[in-house]
């Protein structure tokens, strides 16, 4: 193992702000910001869709505001063929609806509230991602 | 009217917290999965930043009556470590590792115009309807 593009200050300083979001969304509404939830409700659910579609808006234009206020161009790079984003895509959609939460839900949400059930879930996630990494990296 | 500017204000930081640790970046977020080679924690620094500033508000304020726009928290309620969690964790673990993408980092990037967060964010939409159409046929409703 190499420590390589370590960037702990804006990672901790960027998780601040996510905390910031999930603490107003609970406090205001109540609810916990899982994304993968959110946007699978905004599906299939009719109860508080607006909220969540909103939300869903807010989370495309969070980067917009952010590019356009600071003049940073964010570093974004995708290096994964078609067939295995749609692949990804597909496995994330039905892994995060089978197993009720993602990375904000279960990892953030959850583990913030101790919860058993969220931190094995984030413990699975991140060891079968690190071995798929392994795998195909 | 306040609980979905709520939303739409909580959806808007998100963002910007996933643009400032640049998680929105598959990449960056690969870089972490990739423990065995070049490894980035940042991740880790990221998720300890939201969980410190979240802890102890979700401490606070469970057991008070109601949140200030709806009428009760919505906490998961459910205890049991399941198949369903597990399996479900797994499968979400192997395409996340797979592109680097998760749910949140897919659907901000839709900011910045790139085709293939489209696709990604498609498809997991398409793993969604997928599995509640499975989940209605194994377990018919009424």
């Amino acid at each position: 193992m190499n420590i390589v593009n370590f960037t702990p200050q804006s990672a901790f300083f960027g998780g601040i702000i996510i905390g910031l979001a999930v603490i107003i969304f609970f406090i205001g509404n109540g609810r916990l910001a899982g994304v993968s939830g959110i946007v699978n409700d905004t599906l299939v659910s009719k109860q508080n869709r607006t909220d969540n579609f909103l939300f869903i808006v807010g989370l495309v234009l969070g980067p917009i505001f952010y590019a356009f206020f600071t003049k940073i161009n964010i570093p974004f790079l995708i290096t994964s063929s078609l067939p295995i984003i749609i692949s990804a895509g597909f496995l994330v959609g039905i892994g995060t609806k089978i197993g009720r939460g993602c990375t904000s839900g279960h990892g953030i949400c959850g583990i913030s509230l101790l919860s058993p059930r969220s931190i094995i879930a984030t413990i699975i996630f991140m060891i079968t991602a690190i071995i798929t990494v392994k795998l195909i990296g | 009217m306040m609980s979905k500017i709520i939303s739409f204000i909580s959806g808007i930081i998100f963002g910007v917290g996933l643009s400032v640790s640049n998680m929105i970046n598959p990449e960056k977020v690969l870089g972490f999965l990739d423990l065995f080679g070049q490894w980035d924690p940042s991740l880790i620094f990221v998720m300890m930043g939201a969980i410190i500033v979240s802890a102890p508000v979700f401490f606070l304020f469970r057991n008070k009556n109601k949140p200030l726009f709806a009428d009760n928290f919505a906490i998961p309620t459910r205890k049991s470590i399941d198949k369903n969690l597990i399996i479900g964790s797994g499968t979400f673990g192997i395409g996340w590792g797979m592109v680097g993408f998760c749910p949140g980092p897919a659907i901000s990037s839709l900011a910045l115009l790139n085709t293939y967060s489209v696709f990604f964010v498609l498809s997991m939409l398409g793993g969604f309807l997928l599995t509640k159409l499975v989940d209605r046929i194994i377990i018919p409703t009424q």
